[in-house]
């Protein structure tokens, strides 16, 4: 409606906010705990925690976009559902893709890449910023949430893995040894427990503690 | 705007609309990404089919590699039934018909599995002969064999389908042609538990079975997973600790397939080098 709107920078400060503020200030898992569960147990290898992170920015950018984009024809009365059969429509396209191009990974990911449809993330960000804001800033706050989530995921699978198998695996690079062979012969042993869903809660409950002991204006009454 | 968004023709007009663009959008991508998925399936099966054999030239083989590999080792693909008796007998140059149900490739243990055998196990739980009563009477229940040669040596590929702590579990066991003695073997499960369970697809548990044998003073004797750390004879393999389920899980399917495997072997003196 107002034009002078239109002529502000594409990375203005404001537009800039979008994509920083999910990183910490209002990180959609750690902050708003958002997408806890697939958080949890994607989280075992890194390779699983990237792929999972890119496959939910991409339906988080693009059901953005699109949602932004008929934000002015959708009924008011069934944009819940409109905004479902978007996701849902997203998902299915990243399965289909992952199981024809990357069938390990899909294979690994198994169910978690279905259930991207139920991430609170997504419809949290559809349903509180794309229905009300322009194409171009839908997407700055889908890549923003998007790496927000990826971060925290990658941090919990880095330490699951380390600790869990000894190892990392990185798409392109393949499985690295991290702790050496000496270790194991000197009786170190893998902690099985890292390997389970309940490490990550240990590891999201430290790195919100980290978090917020940097950010003391994140701290509540 | 003329057009009224909330009236009721509108919004059933938008869903109607949006419902028949998106079908339309996954049915044309599905289509057209299937080829390349079945490829995948198909592959990682020959893989595991391949690996299993346990021979220097197989180990390690890659999905990509085991397409163009398949052939130069599967000589034979036959299918059999619970009793013993031959459905299905290709061989090499009877290439896989996708839609011959009955060529030992295309039998679908998994679903098999958990269609006929699961019900009839859990109907007859703990009568051992009546299980295997229903079983032999069941015309939906089949056991393929590929029959693998290399460097004049030839090994049978087995396979069996179970169920773990969680969901399917299945494997491939290969024999020696003095059809007792195991080659190789390569297990795999759907969504054991990740660091326990999910062992039984690693190298250190597989490599076990190495060696085995399923016959003992002439008649048929089960490999048994055991808990890890008793002593072993030639028929036992440790388990994984904190995994009893899936062992037990490994331990049934072994047991219920290998016999028949191995009675048909003994039926049919062929087979015997």
């Amino acid at each position: 409606m107002s034009e002078e709107k239109k002529s502000a920078p594409l990375f203005s400060k404001k537009n800039m906010a979008l994509i920083k503020n999910p990183l910490n200030t209002i990180n959609p898992v750690t902050i708003q705990v958002l997408g806890i569960c697939s958080a949890l147990a994607v989280t075992v290898q890194m390779d699983n925690a990237i792929v999972m992170s890119i496959a939910v920015m991409a339906v988080l950018v693009i059901g953005n976009v699109l949602v932004s984009l008929m934000r002015n024809i959708i009924p008011g009365r069934i944009r819940i559902i409109v905004q479902l059969v978007i996701v849902a429509f997203l998902v299915i396209c990243v399965d289909q893709i992952l199981k024809a191009y990357v069938y390990d990974v899909s294979k690994s990911l198994s169910v978690f890449v279905g259930l991207i449809i139920t991430n609170c993330i997504i419809m949290g960000r559809l349903e509180a910023f794309a229905l009300g804001n322009k194409p171009w800033a839908s997407i700055l706050d889908g890549v923003g949430n998007g790496f927000g989530y990826g971060l925290v995921l990658v941090v919990v699978a880095f330490f699951k893995e380390v600790f869990g198998s000894g190892t990392l695996t990185i798409p392109g690079l393949g499985k690295l040894t991290i702790v050496p062979e000496s270790f194991y012969a000197m009786d170190y042993m893998d902690n099985g427990l890292m390997l389970l869903p309940p490490s990550s809660l240990f590891i999201v409950g430290i790195y919100i503690w980290v978090q917020k002991a940097r950010n003391p204006e994140l701290i509540g009454e | 705007m003329a057009i009224n968004r909330d009236s009721n023709v509108y919004t059933i007009v938008f869903a109607t609309v949006m419902v028949i663009v998106v079908g339309g959008i996954l049915a044309f991508i599905s289509m057209s990404l299937k080829p390349l998925q079945q490829a995948n399936v198909k592959n990682e099966k020959m893989q595991n089919i391949l690996q299993s054999i346990g021979i220097e030239a197989t180990d390690g083989v890659t999905r990509e590699e085991a397409g163009a590999k398949f052939n130069d080792f599967v000589k034979r693909r036959i299918t059999i039934n619970y009793n013993g008796e031959i459905l299905s007998d290709k061989s090499v140059e009877d290439a896989i018909d996708p839609l011959d149900k009955l060529d030992a490739f295309n039998i679908d243990l998994r679903k098999e599995y958990s269609r006929y055998v699961k019900p009839i196990m859990s109907k007859n739980k703990g009568d051992d002969a009546a299980i295997k009563d229903a079983l032999s009477k069941s015309a939906d229940i089949h056991f393929p064999i590929f029959v693998c040669e290399d460097g004049g040596q030839t090994y049978y590929v087995l396979s069996a389908s179970g169920k773990g702590l969680w969901d399917d579990i299945w494997g491939y066991v290969a024999v020696k042609s003095d059809i007792i003695t195991i080659n190789g073997s390569v297990f795999d499960h759907k969504q054991e538990t990740a660091g326990l369970g999910s062992k039984i697809n690693e190298d250190w548990f597989q490599d076990q079975f190495i060696g085995k044998t399923i016959e003992e003073n002439g008649s048929y004797s089960p490999i048994g997973v055991l808990k890890p750390g008793k002593d072993l004879n030639n028929h036992q393999v440790d388990g994984i600790s904190g995994a009893t389920f899936t062992g037990v899980g490994v331990d049934e399917m072994l047991s219920r397939s290998m016999e028949v495997y191995y009675n048909f072997f003994k039926a049919n003196s062929e087979f015997k080098k």
